[in-house]
């Protein structure tokens, strides 16, 4: 294997892996950057998996086709964003602790999803989808020589709408008044309140957006990667988003270099135990490489992460 | 005021959940019965009855043992479900509470409860299903996964068109070696020149892993991948269908039931090999109404007793790879070719291959 087939091995399965992790933690900068901490996230994905799953299989049975995974996308989003509405009701309207309330998100999700899987398809999975988003070569773009092969060649359609939902997130947050207001209701709600502001309105949309998109990731990863849903489909991905948008500093752009960060740590680690060279390592530390490579970046290069100020306290009105 | 009423909807969020999880278990009001009449129960692990795997096969085995002695469903024999790890030892001690003969734990997720329930409780007779456990009440059922592997690696050998074939190991231990072993046997006994690419994910449940190990072993000219993997086996399916889709032909080798269905549409499934759980659970029934329950053994399942074997979905395997299969088939139960279970059997193996 010359270097180039490695690195086309590697890459395109980098920006694979990493395409739920993007959504979610685009999801994550949304809500936190209001000033609503979510640890909800995997929940929220678990259930935007879920209702992928089913809305893929059923968008099948209509005759849907190949739209099916887009129109459970649309689906996923709604659901997710409805699901989020607990938390937003529960931590913004009610003051409750945000990370209880999180959790408790968490929870429900997991006990939902499988319950409901066991009511409609009386299993305790839903049946595997056919109608995947598929690997594919992008037109033209694939054939630039050298980049060509490693960015285009083999790779899903969603992975380019994560990056590209990365650049909108980042332009939403960073160059309009709607970014900068959320921005600020996270920072120092009571200024923003001062300036006629409606911080509620604004951390609700947080979160309600949060939803969303971490229900698009669980989706994706059920349209693109494990094609169906069970108990153990979505195991973690949700707090690996969250390290990820903790990582890449609340930031929209940083948190798509942290996930692609994860999937090319993760890429390397599998793909290594094939490659010459790298073969001759141990297993152990191939295996071990995403973390300590994770642990390294954070201690030496990313420097303090600073959350949101406002991050976790719930707005009163009039309180000093 | 406000706040506490919001960490009170949270909890209540919380434990609707839990009741949620509840809701499917049924728990009969089970009386004691007849002292005379055998009575056989299993405990159910997290992945419910209806699993489509071990569980729903142990209970199809249990159902066909109480069919045919004319037990009544929740009476003569019964289950319990598992929604959490942490229900195992309630459910076992209920059913041995209500006299039942026979309590069967599934998966070897329950072996340290089924150890602490017998050493308990000394007069109960328990069984755990691919796994062994100390404890003179407890019967160990295992399976022969090295045989099962051995066939379906000579169906792989055979219909390889590249000479190179792929395993996909869920965790390197002791368990799976068995599959690894018994596959790459079967893989070099049709096929002397082919080359059999091995990795272990280390997780059984990270399907994009297992995508990822596909991805690499096609890209290197494998064709055909066998995983012993569970959920990080549906990565190699997604990879398999993406290859086949763009025209490549490739394979994936199911496991541990017939995963035809997971294969479809783009038919990426060749065969499987199956654990016929169902098979042991009913045997090991059988054993213990006579009189004959194999407490503190271990009981494994082979070709021989119909405890492993490949898929009865068969459309995609070759007939001479089938007729193979059968040939081989016999002369493993006949003793004739011992298939090898850990690395250093299987050098012997090769040594004498040659």
């Amino acid at each position: 294997m010359s270097f180039m087939d490695i690195l086309a091995l590697i890459i395109p399965a980098a920006i694979v892996s990493a395409a739920p992790l993007i959504f979610t933690a685009l999801g994550g900068v949304f809500s936190e950057r209001s000033g609503v901490v979510n640890i909800g996230l995997e929940g929220l994905m678990l259930f935007g998996a879920f209702t992928g799953a089913v809305t893929i299989y059923y968008g099948e049975q209509f005759g849907l086709n190949g739209a099916a995974p887009w129109v459970s996308f649309v689906v996923a989003m709604i659901v997710g964003a409805l699901f989020a509405s607990i938390h937003a009701v529960a931590s913004i309207s009610l003051k409750a602790d945000q990370v209880v309330s999180g959790v408790a998100i968490n929870f429900l999700a997991a006990g939902l999803a499988i319950f409901l899987t066991k009511k409609i398809f009386n299993a305790g999975q839903t049946p595997v989808i056919s109608e995947r988003i598929s690997k594919s070569n992008i037109p033209y773009l694939s054939d630039i020589p050298v980049i060509g092969k490693l960015f285009f060649t083999n790779a899903y359609l969603t992975s380019y709408l994560a990056v590209f939902v990365a650049l909108i997130v980042w332009y939403v947050l960073y160059k309009t008044p709607f970014g900068l207001r959320l921005r600020s209701v996270g920072e120092h709600p009571m200024a923003a309140d001062t300036m006629g502001i409606n911080v509620k309105k604004m951390r609700y949309i947080g979160v309600l957006l949060s939803g969303a998109l971490a229900g698009l990731g669980g989706a994706v990863y059920v349209a693109s990667i494990s094609g169906n849903f069970t108990h153990s489909t979505i195991t973690g991905q949700g707090f690996m988003a969250l390290a990820a948008m903790i990582f890449g500093k609340w930031h929209p752009l940083g948190a798509l270099g942290a996930a692609l960060f994860f999937g090319l740590a993760q890429a390397i680690s599998i793909s290594g135990a094939q490659i010459p060279g790298l073969q001759d390592i141990p297993k152990v530390f191939l295996l071990i490489a995403p973390y300590v490579l994770t642990i390294l970046a954070l201690a030496g290069l990313v420097g303090r992460a600073d959350a949101p100020k406002a991050l976790g306290t719930p707005y009163e009105k009039g309180k000093r | 005021m406000k706040k506490k009423l919001g960490l009170m909807v949270t909890a209540m969020l919380t434990a609707g959940t839990l009741l949620a999880g509840c809701g499917t278990s049924d728990e009969g009001k089970t009386s004691g019965g007849d002292k005379k009449d055998f009575k056989v129960a299993m405990v159910t692990d997290t992945g419910g009855v209806d699993d489509k795997s071990f569980n729903q096969s142990a209970w199809e085995g249990l159902q066909k043992f109480g069919k045919e002695n004319n037990l009544e469903k929740d009476k003569g024999f019964k289950y319990l479900q598992s929604t959490a790890q942490s229900d195992y030892k309630p459910n076992l001690n209920s059913l041995i509470r209500q006299k039942y003969d026979v309590v069967f734990g599934i998966g070897f997720l329950m072996g340290a409860d089924v150890e602490t329930v017998a050493k308990q409780q000394p007069d109960a007779k328990l069984a755990i299903v691919d796994m062994v456990v100390k404890g003179d009440n407890v019967a160990n059922i295992t399976f022969s996964e090295h045989e099962g592997s051995f066939l379906v690696g000579l169906v792989a050998g055979m219909q390889s068109k590249t000479n190179k074939v792929g395993f996909v190991g869920g965790v390197n231990s002791e368990l799976i070696k068995k599959f690894e072993n018994g596959f790459k046997a079967g893989v070099l006994t049709a096929n002397p020149d082919a080359e059999v690419l091995v990795q272990y994910a280390e997780d059984f449940n990270k399907a994009e892993k297992g995508q990822q190990i596909a991805n690499t072993f096609y890209q290197q000219g494998a064709d055909v991948i066998y995983h012993a993997a569970g959920g990080t086996g549906m990565g190699v399916f997604t990879e398999a269908k993406n290859r086949k889709k763009n025209g490549e032909d490739v394979w994936v080798i199911g496991v541990d039931r017939d995963q035809h269905e997971e294969g479809m549409p783009e038919n990426v499934t060749l065969t499987s090999m199956v654990k016929r759980v169902d098979q042991a659970v009913y045997e090991v029934s059988e054993q213990a109404m006579n009189g004959k329950f194999p407490g503190g053994k271990i009981v494994e399942f082979g070709l021989k007793e119909d405890g492993v074997g490949i898929a009865p979905t068969q459309d995609n395997v070759d007939k001479d790879a089938l007729k193979s299969v059968e040939d081989y088939k016999k002369k493993i139960i006949g003793g004739e070719v011992k298939v090898p279970k850990t690395d250093a059997e299987f050098e012997e193996f090769k040594k004498n291959l040659k």
